[in-house]
């Protein structure tokens, strides 16, 4: 079977001008120097430490930071915060990728089937997608994450739960503005089934829109994990991650900021770095877009 | 203007039936439903909870089961705080206005920063302020609220000393101005983000209506652009902001639960995570529905609003 992709974006992504559109933009690549380093280093940085990070030496706590033999300092129970922050890297990054892996499928399954459908299906589909977008995200996540078994699993579930809307949104309008055009007509003439129409030949021409949505959503649903973490209700103790390094921080911040300050930031780092990416692929792949 | 009320009306209604349908599945998901608190008692048994099931009506089929809670909802009885017996509507009430006085504040400010930055970006366009502008909203949108907040709790409050670094008032001293001294970081924390997206939609609005043709014959009358920019720009622009605001309203809800707990600010957001603490489900389930509502009807006054300011829309 022959897609007919005559019309499609595909072939015009990865050519020179969208790759260099790409390139020219300064902090879509400071974006991804930075990840790359912020993963590379949670990825091997628990190798190349002495600690482990769980390892709790009650002689050694509140060591500050560039003092003595722990590099970033150490924690209330003297675990060395280096190494804590590689390996809650792990788990904060894993958690926003597979958030955003699993919440752009839900959102494109719906979406896709919203736009092209339409009629009652579309209207109750997007009229759902407005009754998720009342709810203030937080108390949603927080509802269902203190309610279910806290597991990391668990949490990516909840997160994705709480933020496939914005995807499905976009991938509606942009499959019902392509409903009507000459490829699907000529698809339909050709007795292809609605499933084939929808995946294999309006989906990839929707692909732009979607990448940098995806992207903008690793940014939101870290984000989300940190404030569900740091409140207490996501990722459980002694598994370190961004957020739950931050809880209980405050009760020390007059003795030991550094136990605030240096999580924090590589959150912030982390979620500037996929909206400078995102940003810069919105540029690239040229989608118009009102946010940001 | 009837035909449009009646169909932003009906809209709204189907909107407020889909986000009761969202938050009666949410209720159900909790393992052990309504009664989960109770069955961690051990003064309860299984024969009780069975007896209390079928007191309350939960062993009736779902669908019923809703149509009974939504018109309870609808009535007002929107069930009793596990933690004191409380209606949850007089719970949610007791903290409205300390969230309410924190949402404005940061939404005074937000609108005050974010149109005055968007509107000189728009104006500026590619300058070295419109850079650092976009570069700037685009940080101050991955800063955890929680975090700038403990970052200036440890600065204004721990090392320098100059604002209080949590509650609304100091006990014992109920004036407006120590109202106020508590209000001003929170309200800031909150806003940041808040001023970032204001930013950035008030700068493509301004950039919209300049390149419109009223611009071009207010140039070519020779008013001052000063002149313009005041008297046919920003108004123009501000327009689509009204509906901005209203579909802000779920984020800094959001952000007000966060800053609410890093502030022990006595709000909404604070009430929620102590009955999550407590399993408080009536009134976590109050919490819900009530922020969900209050966000379906802002959106419903943003859009009259707009109607009323805007003949375009409501005619057309």
């Amino acid at each position: 079977m022959t897609a007919i992709v005559a019309n499609s974006r595909q072939e015009r992504w990865w050519n020179s001008r969208t790759a260099h559109r790409f390139m020219n933009h300064h902090l879509a690549l400071l974006g991804m120097v930075m990840i790359a380093v912020l993963t590379l280093a949670c990825v091997l940085g628990p190798y190349l430490l002495p600690y482990d990070s769980l390892y709790i030496d009650l002689r050694a706590r509140f060591a500050p930071p560039f003092t003595g033999h722990h590099y970033l300092g150490t924690d209330p129970l003297g675990r060395d915060l280096a190494a804590r922050l590689f390996m809650a890297g792990r788990v904060s990054l894993l958690v926003g990728f597979s958030a955003m892996l699993l919440s752009t499928l839900i959102g494109t399954l719906v979406g896709v089937l919203a736009g092209y459908r339409g009629g009652w299906i579309g209207t109750t589909l997007m009229r759902t997608v407005d009754g998720f977008l009342s709810f203030p995200s937080i108390f949603l996540v927080l509802a269902l994450a203190a309610a279910l078994k806290p597991s990391p699993m668990m949490i990516t579930v909840v997160i994705a739960a709480t933020s496939w809307m914005e995807v499905a949104r976009i991938v509606e309008a942009e499959v019902r503005s392509l409903r009507e055009r000459e490829f699907v007509q000529a698809g339909r003439m050709l007795g292809l089934s609605g499933t084939h129409i929808m995946f294999r030949e309006i989906l990839p021409n929707a692909m732009g829109p979607i990448i940098v949505a995806a992207t903008l959503t690793v940014a939101r649903a870290i984000l989300m994990e940190a404030y569900i973490s740091f409140l207490g209700y996501g990722i459980q103790p002694p598994l370190p991650s961004w957020g739950n390094m931050l809880n209980g921080a405050q009760q020390y911040l007059g003795s030991a900021p550094w136990l605030a300050i240096i999580p924090g930031a590589a959150i912030t780092i982390a979620v500037t770095s996929f909206n400078f990416i995102g940003d810069g692929l919105r540029d690239a792949l040229d989608v118009r877009g009102d946010h940001t | 203007m009837r035909g449009f009320l009646l169909n932003r009306l009906s809209q709204s209604l189907v909107l407020l039936l889909i986000v009761s349908v969202i938050g009666f599945v949410v209720l159900n998901l909790i393992p052990g439903g309504p009664l989960a608190q109770f069955g961690l008692d051990p003064s309860m048994t299984q024969d009780d909870l069975n007896r209390l099931k079928e007191q309350l009506g939960l062993n009736r089929p779902l669908w019923i089961q809703y149509m009974d809670w939504a018109w309870r909802l609808v009535q007002g009885d929107w069930g009793h705080s596990f933690r004191d017996g409380a209606p949850v509507l007089d719970v949610i009430g007791r903290h409205l206005v300390a969230t309410l006085l924190l949402m404005g504040s940061s939404t005074v400010i937000a609108i005050a920063i974010g149109t005055w930055i968007g509107i000189r970006g728009a104006t500026h366009r590619y300058s070295v302020f419109d850079y650092l502008a976009t570069v700037g909203a685009m940080v101050a949108l991955s800063i955890p609220t929680f975090w700038f907040g403990l970052v200036g709790i440890y600065v204004f409050s721990l090392r320098l000393g100059w604002l209080p670094a949590g509650n609304m008032y100091t006990i014992g001293d109920g004036s407006a101005l120590n109202y106020l001294h508590h209000l001003i970081m929170p309200s800031i924390v909150l806003a940041l983000v808040h001023v970032a997206i204001w930013s950035r939609y008030m700068r493509t609005a301004t950039l919209d209506v300049i390149s419109q043709e009223f611009v071009k014959t207010a140039r070519a009358k020779g008013l001052s652009e000063r002149r313009i920019l005041m008297k046919h720009v920003v108004g123009n622009a501000l327009l689509p902001m009204i509906t901005l605001a209203g579909m802000q309203l779920p984020s800094v809800l959001t952000g007000a639960l966060v800053t609410e707990t890093v502030f022990t600010w006595p709000g909404m957001g604070r009430l929620f995570l102590d009955s999550l603490g407590y399993s408080d489900y009536p009134v976590v389930m109050g919490l819900l529905m009530f922020s969900a509502i209050l966000v379906v009807l802002c959106n419903l006054i943003a859009d009259i609003v707009v109607a009323i300011i805007d003949p375009r829309i409501r005619l057309s």
